[in-house]
């Protein structure tokens, strides 16, 4: 009697699961069907998987081009952030003077700062700065790198802050005593032991920088340098929307948050755990 | 001599990320905060005229601001309630003895990972399409129709979209306050002959402080600051009926193209948050139990 009631308990949480990500199913299944076939019946199957949707899609989302910018803006973001925050984070926690105490409190204290705050300030300066000294901030990746970085600062050093403070010092010591530079310390000593830290560090940067639409879509102009919410943004607005079309473009831009899932499943939940708690 | 060399280091170390983000995210707030005194349109041909405080003032009286800021309210205070309620139930749920709970647990996270922006533009179709199609099926019109066109039901809208995105991250933080909570201490009072809603009440909720600390600042500041969804889902209509904050600042600067007033209501929109997530985490912290 009880191992039914267990079962029909499973079949009801996953039944739940399932309900809860219909959305994502519908938009799926949609995205193979014509116009007459989706507006006859939505929840229906399709009659046949024709891939001529995910094509003109892509086309008019320039896909591939917006994709190629994301990983681009993504992994280079994230490799500077976590190289910069870390090596930040270990000084301000290991120096322990009055300096590393301001400078730790005023990053946490800008966390508070909303983006639309300083948004309109920043980018009068990013334009000022690209028209007055030539230097490429306003409508290139870089300068979208270069904010990303800035952006992003505080929540790295502080997540890596807290974990470099549970570890012990006395490994650094003895690898200062053995005539290691500072730089030497860090990176052959400390930085292996700061990795599960690092991980949380990156997969939280890479779901808020891959997401972010307001940033970019402030300081890139040009066409082709549009990163997939970009993209999807424009894609919405230029045409009265064929909903056909706009599923399987849709479905384009989750397929490769989907995968990214499966592969760091274990990760992220740990990440996302670790770093909300702290 | 070694204590320069220590300095040198130290600069090394941190003077890179210092340095950007002091000229990203410092210099233009107070830029920022400088601006909101003036009277200006963005171009830069065109004068800047102070106008002292008169920014703040026209706040007071402006009736699409203050009719975002009470939206925005609503919009935080129902969403705060859903995501947290929903959330806590899911991680009840998947923390439960169950074969598929981690399943269960992967699927109702994935939203989170899908920006708010495509979230919005999925949902758009939700309610356009299937929820009317439910309402024809079923007959229950009333209840299935098309959400974003109703002036009063789109702003429900927002924080049912708001919520199917958040549950799943919060879940997360309840996840991991259930496990941290011993074993034994429900068994006492099991055997003690409390009920399972008594244990629930009494033992589980005040243990479970410290994540609804986390999860209330979280709901909170990104309810309060919701941009993506708002845009790709009602756009802020029908009739600027879910024009939220952060949309009408957006709207204001880049929109009407007033810089300086908009930048007054971005700054009033930092006290805001700052106020709110500040109070909220010193009376939650209060009521946290120490184990």
């Amino acid at each position: 009697m009880k191992a039914i009631g267990n079962w029909s308990k499973e079949i009801l949480l996953i039944l739940m699961a399932l309900v809860f990500l219909s959305p994502i199913y519908i938009i799926f299944i949609n995205s193979f069907k014509n116009r007459l076939e989706l507006y006859d019946n939505t929840l229906a199957f399709p009659e046949e998987f024709s891939l001529q949707y995910y094509s003109a899609a892509m086309q008019r989302m320039d896909f591939l081009n917006a994709f190629l910018n994301s990983i681009y803006v993504t992994v280079v973001s994230v490799v500077f952030i976590v190289i910069l925050s870390s090596m930040t984070a270990w000084m301000l926690a290991r120096s322990g003077n009055w300096v590393s105490t301001v400078i730790f409190m005023t990053l946490i204290a800008t966390m508070l700062i909303p983006f639309q705050t300083i948004m309109m300030p920043l980018m009068q300066m990013v334009t000022g700065i690209t028209r007055t000294t030539g230097i490429p901030l306003y409508n290139t990746l870089s300068g979208l790198i270069f904010m990303n970085i800035g952006f992003h600062a505080a929540l790295s050093v502080f997540l890596y802050h807290g974990f470099i403070k549970s570890i012990p010092i006395s490994l650094e010591e003895a690898a200062t005593i053995d005539g290691a530079t500072k730089f030497g310390v860090f990176w052959r000593v400390v930085f292996p032991i700061l990795t599960p830290i690092t991980a949380t560090v990156m997969i939280l940067n890479v779901i808020l920088i891959w997401n972010d639409f307001l940033l970019p879509s402030l300081t890139l102009i040009d066409k082709d340098l549009r990163t997939i919410p970009l993209s999807v943004f424009y894609f919405f607005g230029e045409f009265t929307i064929e909903w056909n079309l706009a599923m399987a473009g849709l479905t384009l831009t989750i397929i490769p948050v989907v995968i990214f899932y499966i592969i760091a499943q274990k990760y992220i939940i740990k990440g996302i755990g670790e770093g909300a708690v702290k | 001599m070694a204590n320069r060399k220590k300095i040198g280091w130290y600069l090394i170390f941190t003077v890179p990320l210092l340095l950007i983000f002091t000229l990203i995210v410092l210099v233009p707030f107070v830029i920022g905060i400088y601006y909101a005194f003036f009277q200006w349109d963005g171009i830069g041909a065109n004068p800047m005229v102070f106008n002292g405080l008169d920014n703040f003032v026209r706040l007071m009286e402006d009736e699409r601001f203050l009719r975002s800021t009470w939206l925005t309210v609503l919009f935080t205070v129902l969403s705060v309630i859903t995501v947290n309620a929903v959330g806590l139930a899911f991680a009840l749920l998947v923390t439960s003895k169950l074969k598929l709970a981690n399943l269960a647990r992967t699927m109702l996270f994935m939203p989170y990972l899908i920006g708010g922006l495509i979230l919005g533009y999925i949902w758009q179709f939700v309610f356009l399409d299937v929820f009317t199609l439910i309402g024809d099926v079923t007959g229950l019109e009333s209840i299935f129709f098309n959400w974003l066109n109703n002036e009063d039901f789109a702003l429900f809208a927002l924080v049912f979209v708001f919520t199917w995105q958040m549950a799943g991250y919060v879940m997360i933080v309840y996840i991991a306050g259930i496990q941290g909570i011993p074993g034994e201490v429900i068994e006492a009072a099991r055997i003690d002959g409390a009920s399972g809603w008594q244990r629930f009440l009494r033992i589980t909720v005040p243990l479970l402080m410290p994540a609804f600390t986390i999860s209330l600042f979280l709901t909170l500041s990104y309810g309060f600051k919701i941009y993506d969804v708002n845009l790709s889902l009602t756009g802020g209509g029908p009739a600027n009926a879910t024009e939220l904050f952060a949309m009408n600042i957006y709207n204001e600067i880049f929109g009407y193209g007033n810089y300086g007033y908009g930048q007054a209501k971005a700054i009033v929109f930092f006290v805001i948050i700052a106020a709110i997530t500040l109070t909220q985490v010193y009376i939650t912290k209060k009521k946290e139990v120490e184990m």
